[in-house]
């Protein structure tokens, strides 16, 4: 499989066995019908590039032209000035970039973005995971109820519930220091501490982003064959030895496409840090894209920004073709 | 044309900036054109901006903590204020504060420079001058407050409601802008409307300077509707105007002729800023200049934290203004004539 | 653009499975052990049970509390120690963000754009799916697999000039600027290609030999047959469309325009203090997506499922 396809395994375009419900019904309603209509394959071919022009022609103006416009854009100095008056934009060359790797603000905006994509990430898949196997057990009823619950989380606004949690967060008045003063534990500054913000904000994460990795892991798990688990119950495996010996290896697969995922996902973290924290407490929790909004939207360096923008690309781009060498190794 | 057309370029980009910056902070008069004070003049040539209303920092005090300090005023120098804070403090428990200054908000530190003379940037806005006296003795100032325990080193997205803070006696002062007037008669319970109180900023020898922010018609050199704006900018401008915009929306006039109304003459509340309004002093007029005063409070952060010292702070403040301001330097540097 | 969800990116190659010889089924223990062990299940019942039960609840606490401190009074909600329910039931702050914030207008442009993209998209992304999966066409794999490049690039990357490009057409503050980024999405292509490769070919043959055309197989024919994607595909667009917060961020500037998620976000700058009327706000904003959600849910989450695993 070519790093360049997505991990979809039916490039060569095969085909369920069964036709697909509506199907039926459709192919006896369908009139046989007078002349034998010429369906050249230039006119498939005319046809279908009718119906991708709408598609393409807007994928390609509006994403695939900016993000090479974003390339162009990071080699110039264009700013507030330039927007006003474009021949104030002068060629820098890789001016941004040095500029960039000689921030401190930018370094600790990257580190900030891997703390929480990798902390944040295999904790997330941690909890769905366990979560999945929770719901995938044989004693439990009620499986799809629990699912819709553990699930909620994840469709609702994230800034809604980033606001909802900037209050749970609240030192003094916030439930979740009155629930940890039970445990015995002093109230902890969450969002004004530098040390915690970034926990905070992975907590909250981690709250919000399991559901869908569950509904994931439970789908990977219920294609494990019940033979195995019941040869290795003969052979004398206990459940966790169960657990690693079956489920694990051939959960992999759906490990590591969860994985690559989540962490582009956690590598564009914005709204979070927008809405709770402003990136503070002392940029603790300002992430290379909030960056990239605040140099671009807010003070308008435009080139710097784009050079930021193109930096995360490189980064997503690089992690994710890790993640694929991995898969090729294990595959 | 030299400064004119580098202004001219600054009205057509502003007409963007102003139009997208994100409203990341509640105080949006923040991003105005900055005035040249001008009353009149031609249009195409002046950046003209009658203010629809102004915004000057004073604080709102609760009166009760003063008088048990034994200050039937508030303060009006430095030297005194600090004095009443530290009295003040003595006389409370350690979660409370005299004041209440989150430290991501830039007017405070701004502020004191101000008043302690700084220019903030030196060489028509060319370089900063945060390594001179003048902005150190401000900055010092500003520092003083978290140094010597009056304020607490709160953003203030950590604040969850200063006016029952006040009401329950955790802080006794505030910075802030006539807009809270309003907020506080709202917001306060009766037991604490009794006492509260606004007043001028203590400057070093006697009231200190406040900053003109607030919100502004600006008239730009592009616009295709000159005389309607014009005619607008003039109407909002008439006293007896202003004096109906406040009625209907508690903006305080900028005009001293719209003053002189009774309306504001029985009103304790607006005298402290109608005192105010003497003192005030523009700001550096840059379109960089959002961009430079959230640095100075980043910056500023830092030191409070003990981060940095203080040395390394302006020198850094100095370091990073510098180069925001490159560009301008570029552009100033070809409008010059050439000799 | 609706990318701030983790993507879904269609199915795995085929796993290979390790079969071990001598599985035999069927569970352990002769009659002499069903006791215990039916007492060894309940007990492991009742623990998993717990564990279900204590993660709901974590799950729903946030909105649980956010839903009652909306209708707490002014201030309840910042006392100690934190009430979990309120004194008296107060409507206040509902009527407030109605009346004085005028958030009707926002849920009426939060709505209005996530419908229109979804209508859209439904129609535009399944032509391009449909195309790709079943009409031959020079060029095919090729333009595909450029397009998969697609999948790779962060949609922040395209922000900036993006924002130019729609400042140049005076798309900006416009529900145009919100809507037309979101009218194609590679992964709504990628999606219904998925599901329409497996329409029998030779129904589209016997279709054409009818003399149906392209169109005509496409709305007759494919449509139907791939209802349960495109349902799977309209909740997606719409809950992302609805949730979505950086680019309509960048290109609203006027109020007026604002979805619910800017306002939200603008309004709590504002109004930090006033937790019960925040909370208030985003009890509106998510109601719609959740009941959208747990209306519609079998088909999301079928289309999450599926999507993830390749037979």
């Amino acid at each position: 499989m070519s790093a360049t396809l997505p991990p979809d395994g039916a490039a060569s375009g095969e085909m369920l066995s069964e036709p697909l419900p509506g199907m039926v019904a459709i192919k006896r309603r369908f009139p046989w019908s007078r002349d034998p209509g010429a369906h050249t394959p230039s006119d498939v071919g005319k046809a279908a590039w009718l119906f991708l022009a709408p598609a393409l022609v807007l994928i390609f103006v509006f994403f695939f032209l900016p993000v090479l416009a974003s390339l162009v854009l990071s080699v110039t100095d264009f700013d507030i000035y330039a927007i006003a008056n474009p021949p104030t934009t002068r060629f820098v060359g890789m001016a941004n970039y040095t500029k960039l790797f000689h921030s401190p603000e930018f370094w600790q905006a990257l580190r900030n973005t891997f703390y929480f994509a990798l902390v944040g990430g295999p904790l997330t898949i941690a909890v769905s995971l366990g979560t999945a196997l929770l719901l995938n057990a044989k004693l439990v009823r009620f499986k799809s109820f629990f699912r819709t619950i553990y699930f909620t989380p994840f469709v609702t606004t994230l800034v809604a519930v980033s606001i909802v949690w900037r209050y749970l967060y609240h030192t003094r008045y916030g439930v979740l220091n009155y629930g940890l003063a039970h445990l015995g534990i002093a109230p902890i500054d969450w969002l004004g501490n530098p040390h915690w913000a970034m926990p905070a904000i992975i907590l909250m994460s981690i709250w919000k982003n399991f559901g869908y990795n569950m509904l994931i892991f439970i789908a990977g798990l219920q294609a494990i064959p019940q033979d195995l688990y019941d040869a290795a119950e003969i052979d004398g495996a206990g459940p966790v030895r169960r657990f690693f010996a079956v489920t694990l290896p051939l959960l992999g697969p759906t490990l590591l496409f969860v994985s690559v995922i989540t962490m582009i996902g956690y590598f564009q973290l914005f709204s979070e840090p927008y809405v709770m924290t402003q990136g503070g407490p002392l940029r603790a929790t300002t992430s290379v894209v909030l960056m990239m909004y605040e140099e671009g939207f807010r003070w308008w360096r435009m080139g710097y920004a784009a050079a930021i923008a193109f930096v995360l690309f490189v980064v997503i781009l690089i992690a994710t073709l890790i993640q694929f060498r991995l898969q090729k190794e294990h595959a | 044309m030299g400064k004119m057309s580098l202004t001219q370029h600054l009205i057509g980009s502003l007409v963007v900036a102003f139009a997208f910056l994100a409203p990341a902070s509640a105080r949006a008069q923040d991003h105005r054109l900055p005035t040249n004070g001008s009353n009149g003049g031609g249009m195409d040539t002046h950046l003209f901006r009658p203010a629809v209303d102004s915004k000057g920092f004073f604080s709102v005090n609760g009166s009760d903590i003063l008088a048990k300090a034994g200050y039937k005023e508030f303060p009006k120098t430095w030297a005194d204020w600090t004095t009443a804070m530290k009295k003040i403090k003595s006389q409370m428990s350690p979660r409370q504060f005299p004041i209440l200054m989150p430290t991501n908000e830039w007017p405070q530190p701004v502020m004191f420079a101000l008043e302690a003379g700084s220019p903030i940037l030196r060489d028509d806005g060319r370089y900063g001058a945060f390594e001179q006296p003048a902005f150190r003795k401000g900055f010092d100032f500003y520092l003083g407050f978290y140094r010597q325990g009056f304020a607490s080193p709160v953003s203030s997205s950590q604040v969850s409601n200063l006016f029952q803070e006040f009401e329950r006696g955790n802080i006794a002062m505030y910075i802030s802008g006539p807009w809270y007037i309003g907020e506080f008669k709202n917001r306060l319970d009766s037991a604490t409307q009794k006492k509260w109180m606004t007043a001028a900023m203590p400057g070093i020898n006697g009231p200190g300077v406040s900053l003109a922010l607030g919100s502004s018609l600006s008239l730009f050199a592009a616009s295709q509707h000159k005389k309607e704006a014009w005619l607008l900018m003039e109407y909002m401008s008439r006293p007896a105007i202003q004096l109906q915009f406040y009625v209907l929306t508690g903006d305080l006039p900028p005009r001293k002729a719209a003053w002189q109304d009774t309306t504001f003459a029985n009103n304790k509340y607006t005298r402290a800023f109608r005192d105010q309004l003497e003192r005030v002093v523009p700001l550096p007029q840059v379109p960089e200049w959002e961009e430079i005063a959230t640095t100075i409070y980043e910056h500023g952060e830092q030191a409070i934290r003990k981060a940095k010292t203080v040395d390394q702070t302006l020198a850094s403040l100095d370091q990073d203004v510098n180069a925001m301001l490159e560009k301008r330097r570029y552009l100033l540097a070809q409008e010059k004539p050439k000799t | 653009m609706s990318r701030t969800n983790p993507r879904l990116v269609v199915g795995e190659g085929k796993s290979t499975y390790d079969y071990r010889p001598g599985a035999v089924g069927g569970s352990a223990g002769g009659y002499g052990r069903v006791d215990s062990a039916r007492a060894r299940r309940r007990g492991t019942q009742i623990v998993l049970y717990a564990l279900l039960i204590i993660g709901a609840l974590i799950a729903l606490l946030p909105m649980l509390w956010m839903l009652s401190a909306s209708f707490m009074p002014t201030g309840e909600a910042s006392t100690y120690p934190p009430h979990l329910m309120p004194s008296r039931i107060t409507f206040d702050h509902y009527r407030d963000l109605f009346t004085r914030l005028n958030l009707g207008r926002y849920l009426f442009n939060s709505a209005l754009i996530a419908v229109v993209v979804t209508g859209v998209s439904l129609v535009i992304n399944s032509l391009a799916g449909y195309a790709f999966a079943k009409l031959r066409f020079r060029g095919r794999d090729r333009a595909f697999r450029i397009l998969s490049l697609g999948l790779v690039l962060p949609v922040q990357v395209a922000m900036l000039p993006l924002f130019l490009l729609m400042k140049n057409l005076h798309l900006i503050n416009t529900y145009w600027g919100v809507i037309i980024p979101g009218m194609a999405s590679i992964f709504g292509i990628f999606l219904i290609r998925q599901y329409a490769l497996s329409i029998p070919d030779d129904m589209l043959d016997a279709a054409r030999i009818d003399g149906a055309s392209e169109l005509r197989i496409y709305w007759s024919v494919v449509v139907p047959g791939i209802l349960p994607i495109l349902a799977t595909l309209a909740i997606w667009t719409f809950l992302a469309t609805w949730n979505d917060f950086m680019w309509p961020l960048i290109v609203l500037s006027d109020e007026a325009h604002y979805t619910l998620p800017v306002a939200l976000a603008n309004l709590s700058g504002e109004h930090v203090m006033d937790t019960e009327l925040m909370m208030a706000g985003s009890v509106l904003t998510v109601i719609p997506v959740l009941a959208v959600f747990l209306f519609l849910q079998r088909y999301y989450i079928q289309g999450v499922m599926a999507g993830s695993v390749k037979g």
